[in-house]
């Protein structure tokens, strides 16, 4: 009898920490719809949806999101381009073509990068990264999306090639002996074989790097130049999702128009990284089976 | 008859780290025969089938001394990949690749460049029809080759090796996860690729071998204690050890 009780117990706290992570979430979500509509009793949906300026405290004020989704996406696009690939490459670097005491050494620097914060990062953004930026390219000043982008596709490297790293090393050994059998160099081996079974998992590694690079407040809001506009292109001062909350939440009078509308944006963004979460998670699914 | 030897070990040795796994092979393996490796578990039957190919040195640890030539050619001169083209490989778990039934086969001719007259399908089908696999699949090659049964993925990784047009087959106790029936196709297939190709069957079985092979070696312990007719190796061993594994002494 007693054990049957124990493993009640266990049974029932299991199940509760997992409907609590439901539950939590699932707050998180209508307490910032319940202050978004608030925004929207007040400021119609679709110019806060499809407005092209973002002016909080201008009379009337307008909250156009655009220009701060641009921002982000400008941001996420650039850190994307430079992040994926130099990622997978050294995963595969990492996984198959290092040799074992190198592999250890630089499996330990990857997570010493993932443990620099983000304030570090936006640090050498303005003292140096940012300096030499303009000083290359020419620009009127170097905060701006690209320095942004780089400094987050830094940030997104660790998780991409930890999780492609590991979906490499499992590929079944019996592939690589199969190709290897078959006479395939080692650079056909793992272009041809390895690559392909593994790329579900890179995927989904990918799409965690990509969702750290959107949410990323710090780097954006200290490199980015801060600058509510639309970009015309991303060597242009922008600002993110993620720095206009940060930086205007502050000064936005608790119960205003302003107010609200912050937790719109924050609701725009927990709506794209739901979006990107459940695509890694569709990944993940079909890499399992 | 002289036989013409395709395949000749001359003082092989092998090592994993410190451990010896073969002392001193000598052997000679003849064009078109197929031959029997068989021997109790640890005693270096594997080891040898890929030294024939350098597979071994996927280890790092793997050491080895002695030559091995293919034809007149020693094997040092030939690149991994060639070799690996000239000498195929069958596992003991059929290593079917991710993918579908027909790129399972035409994974090989792609990975030599594919520089054949033929066309691609056209090797895929020839390699197929050669393993006795085409009748099954011909409607579904675009399958996953997963879906196959043991016996018929076995039979597709022997198409697949076919495909690259090796000179000799190794099989590395290519039935021991398969059943009655299929390890009966496989052999039946074995039996028909005799006629163009070498084949070294190492096997646990030592019925296996003595149904399929013509001639036979006996490994124990890392050495090559007997070599003979497989009837003859079956019936009046010279060795007091080969009469004791074959009788169920000990193995």
């Amino acid at each position: 009898m007693p054990r049957r009780i124990s493993e009640y117990i266990i049974e029932s706290l299991i199940k509760l920490s997992g409907l609590l992570v439901i539950i939590l979430v699932f707050l998180l979500f209508l307490f910032l719809l319940k202050d978004s509509l608030s925004l929207f009793g007040v400021y119609p949906l679709g110019k806060f949806l499809f407005g092209r300026s973002w002016l909080p405290i201008s009379e009337p004020p307008r909250f156009g999101v655009i220009p701060l989704f641009l921002g982000s996406l400008y941001v996420t696009v650039g850190a994307i381009i430079i992040c994926v690939p130099v990622g997978i490459a050294s995963a595969m670097f990492i996984a198959e073509v290092a040799p074992k005491s190198l592999k250890l050494v630089l499996k330990s620097l990857v997570e010493i990068l993932a443990s620099i914060p983000s304030v570090v990062l936006g640090f050498i953004g303005i003292v140096w990264l940012g300096p030499a930026l303009r000083n290359v390219l020419g620009l009127t000043t170097g905060m701006c999306g690209l320095t942004g982008s780089l400094l987050l596709a830094f940030m997104a490297l660790p998780t991409i090639i930890t999780i492609a790293e590991d979906a490499l090393v499992s590929v079944p050994r019996t592939y690589k002996e199969a190709a290897f059998g078959l006479g395939a160099t080692r650079w056909q081996t793992l272009w041809r074989v390895i690559l392909p079974s593994a790329s579900s998992g890179i995927i989904a590694g990918v799409m965690l790097g990509i969702g750290r690079v959107i949410g990323e407040t710090m780097v954006a809001m200290m490199v980015t130049g801060n600058s509510p506009v639309i970009p015309k292109s991303i060597l242009q001062p922008l600002r993110t999702l993620t720095a206009t909350i940060a930086g205007e939440m502050g000064e936005a009078v608790s119960g205003s128009e302003h107010y609200f509308a912050l937790f719109a944006v924050g609701l725009v963004l927990f709506v794209i990284t739901f979006i990107i979460n459940f695509i890694a998670d569709a990944f993940l699914r079909r890499a399992r089976k | 008859m002289v036989a013409e030897a395709i395949i000749r070990t001359i003082d092989l040795n092998c090592w994993f780290g410190a451990l010896t796994v073969l002392k001193d092979i000598n052997l000679e393996i003849y064009k078109n025969e197929i031959f029997g490796i068989i021997g109790p578990a640890n005693s270096g039957k594997t080891t040898f089938l890929r030294a024939l190919n350098r597979l071994n040195y996927l280890n790092i640890s793997y050491q080895q001394t002695g030559e091995i030539f293919l034809g007149e050619q020693n094997i040092r001169t030939l690149s991994d990949n060639i070799l690996r083209k000239k000498i195929g490989i069958i596992f003991a778990l059929p290593q079917v690749l991710p993918v579908s039934i027909y790129n399972n086969v035409a994974y090989g001719p792609k990975v030599h460049g594919f520089t054949g007259k033929d066309t691609l399908s056209q090797i895929v089908e020839t390699a197929l029809k050669k393993a006795y696999l085409w009748e099954e699949v011909k409607d579904r090659l675009s399958e996953p080759a997963a879906r196959l049964s043991g016996g018929q993925q076995q039979r597709l990784c022997i198409a697949r090796t076919l495909a690259v047009e090796p000179q000799v087959i190794l099989y590395d106790e290519p039935c021991s996860g398969l059943d009655p029936i299929s390890t009966a196709k496989v052999e039946d297939t074995m039996q028909q690729l005799k006629e163009n190709y070498t084949q070294i069957l190492v096997t646990n079985n030592t019925k296996q071998a003595g149904r399929v092979s013509e001639r036979c070696g006996f490994f124990l312990m890392g050495e090559l204690v007997e070599i003979g007719q497989t009837p003859v190796l079956f019936t009046k061993p010279r060795d007091k050890r080969t009469d004791d594994y074959i009788s169920g002494r000990f193995g």
